[in-house]
């Protein structure tokens, strides 16, 4: 952007020369208003396309950024009209009280099984679509669906599903002989059931993006690989899951990320007051939106979590994208 | 256009290469292998998917006896409507499907179009910083809509829009998402499509809406339905923003149908619930998701 020279001294040097080559001068002045035209021109186009839409990302999305920086230093009720300033406590309280370190470890647990489930089954499906076999379009689409469906609606269909009652579960494990866990009531089942859920509706995700990463891997590798005598089992842990890291940390990095913040409509209907299932987006809703009222709380869990997001995407960025790639 | 034509040879060859295999496939050892190696673990999948949402739709039609009951059948015996009848008669269903049908079109509408037109400003009109807005809207799609629901719920409340259709719709208009695809879509068009227009002296409106738009329905079928979808399901924000049941949307009242039926006798009726907003989803997923799927893993797939 050389052009942005200030015009006041443009018109001062044209004053002062007159004689040398005016029409040179004249041209040059009349091009750099022109552009200068064309750029305040382009500037409320610009405005007019992406204007409205960087207007309501600003207003709901940085704006509610910044105010929740603000509210967490408050200790405020959700419907209050007045609020104490209590500096650092909210965070200092989410570290430290026995509350708050339990919906870390809560979120550990479900992140690690949400994403180990749905991935190392993801794989093994994929790994079974990836064959030329007649229906895999139909399986494919199939596996795929859960991951579109209202979580509202899967999370009352698992529920049917878990009861300890009547559900279809109970039937299965007591053909088996075995009783069923009482999965409304005891925390650890309660978080258990959860997971399962959410791995039920995300893995179709997994075992897609799966498949596109496997059809890429050259086919004369798994060729040569064969021809060295290599199985099936020393083929796959060689050759094919070397090649599939860029895949797998794509993944990791995805599922950590939509763990932590998709799960809410499967939490909110199945555990309604959190029983065990309190992870880090649960809690914010909770806090503020629950029985406490606690929104200064909330907003300070809030800032946690979108501080955690940052960082696992810089780390994303700063490693992942460059370290693993074979090619 | 001319990008479809490169595709046309290798499906031709593909085809030609399967030929002789085809005679192999039907050898007894390959027959078994197939079938063990291959189908066993599609069935097994495909059931633990599937078999869910069919014990859904089947109970759904279920009369209560056959739900209490301690050796229940696959299908109904006795077929009924009243589990939907409960339904209508718990929640105002026409109401509240009115409610989410609005919702879901005219906030996936409007995003769209925002999209549309952010993505074209990105790429085509020239101003400094443009790279910088990009990355402030890059950094919007990483926040979950858990972080800014108490701040928005403020805002909304502020000016009036708890328990209205604007009040749900208007927090989440703004579309990073969509913007994003639209964008890398639009920078890999080619730029002889532009010349042409630019030598007509044609404006931004017109090539934005007779060249560019035309040539990425597929890329905007992908976020629109995405952005149905999405809008479809929606439920931490509506479920916020609304208590009267007159405003509320499909997920939220079925949230507050599960309240009021917690009893072993009322799964039929929370079936037929699910049923309402998940089969309409999955009948447009059937018959979109060559695009769904795309939109939802872009960035995976390079």
């Amino acid at each position: 952007m050389t052009t942005t020279a200030s015009p006041p001294a443009l018109g001062r040097r044209d004053s002062a020369e007159p004689s040398g080559a005016p029409d040179e001068h004249q041209l040059e002045i009349e091009r750099r208003r022109a552009r200068r035209r064309q750029r305040s021109k382009n500037w409320s186009l610009f405005l007019l396309f992406a204007g409205p839409n960087i207007l309501l990302i600003l207003a709901f999305i940085y704006y509610p950024l910044a105010m929740n920086v603000w509210y967490s230093t408050l200790d405020w009720r959700l419907g209050a009209p007045s609020a104490d300033p209590v500096g650092l406590a909210n965070y200092q309280r989410f570290f430290t009280s026995p509350s708050g370190l339990e919906v870390w470890r809560v979120t550990g647990i479900f992140t690690f099984g949400a994403v180990a489930g749905s991935m190392v089954l993801g794989l093994l499906i994929a790994l079974v679509l990836n064959k030329k076999i007649p229906g895999r379009t139909f399986a494919r689409t199939a596996v795929f669906s859960p991951y579109v469906l209202s979580g509202v609606g899967v999370a009352l269909v698992w529920m049917f599903i878990f009861d300890p009652q009547r559900g279809a579960l109970m039937h299965i494990l007591n053909r088996f002989g075995i009783d069923s866990p009482q999965w409304f009531l005891d925390p650890d089942a309660n978080l258990w059931m959860v997971i399962i859920v959410y791995v039920w509706k995300n893995l179709g995700y997994c075992a897609v993006v799966f498949l596109a990463g496997l059809q890429s891997i050259p086919r004369d590798l798994l060729e040569a690989a064969t021809i060295d005598r290599a199985g099936p089992v020393r083929r796959f842990f060689s050759v094919v899951l070397p090649l599939l890291t860029p895949t797998v940390f794509f993944l990791l990095v995805t599922n950590i990320i939509f763990s932590m913040t998709n799960a809410f409509d499967i939490l909110r209907v199945m555990t309604p007051t959190g029983n065990g299932t309190n992870t880090i987006i649960f809690e914010i809703y909770l806090q503020s939106f629950g029985q406490f009222n606690r929104a200064g709380y909330s907003a300070a869990i809030a800032v946690v979590l979108f501080l955690t997001l940052l960082i696992i995407t810089a780390v994303q960025l700063r490693f992942v994208e460059r370290k693993v790639h074979y090619q | 256009m001319s990008t479809t034509t490169p595709q046309a040879p290798h499906a031709a060859t593909a085809r030609r290469r399967s030929a002789p295999d085809w005679t192999k496939a039907f050898s007894p050892r390959n027959l078994a292998d197939t079938l063990l190696a291959g189908y066993l673990p599609i069935v097994v999948a495909l059931l633990i998917i599937v078999l869910p949402l069919v014990w859904m739709i089947s109970s759904s039609f279920k009369p209560v006896n056959e739900i209490v009951t301690l050796a229940p059948d696959f299908l109904p015996q006795n077929p009924t409507l009243e589990n939907y009848e409960t339904v209508d008669r718990r929640i105002p269903l026409l109401t509240v499907l009115q409610n989410s049908i609005i919702v879901t079109s005219v906030g996936s509408a409007i995003k769209v179009l925002l999209a549309i037109t952010t993505a074209y400003a990105l790429v085509f009109i020239r101003v400094p910083g443009a790279n910088l807005i990009f990355l402030g809207i890059l950094v919007a799609l990483m926040v979950p809509p858990e972080v800014s629901m108490l701040p928005n719920f403020m805002t909304i409340e502020a000016l009036g829009g708890r328990n209205t259709l604007w009040g749900i719709i208007l927090p989440g208009l703004g579309t990073a998402f969509g913007t994003f695809l639209l964008r890398q879509h639009f920078k890999a068009l080619p730029k002889e499509l532009f010349e042409a227009a630019d030598l007509d002296g044609a404006g931004h409106f017109r090539k934005l809406f007779q060249i560019a738009v035309p040539v990425s329905l597929p890329a905007i079928s992908t976020v629109a339905l995405v952005t149905i979808v999405n809008e479809w399901n929606s439920f931490l924000w509506p479920l916020i923003i609304t208590d009267s049941r007159d405003k509320m949307t499909l997920p939220v009242a079925l949230n507050q149908l599960r309240s009021v039926e917690d009893t072993v006798a009322s799964y039929g009726i929370l079936m037929a619930g699910a049923v309402l907003v998940i089969v309409p989803m999955l009948i447009i997923f059937a018959m979109l998701q060559r695009y769904i799927v795309a939109g939802l893993t872009q960035g995976a797939v390079k």
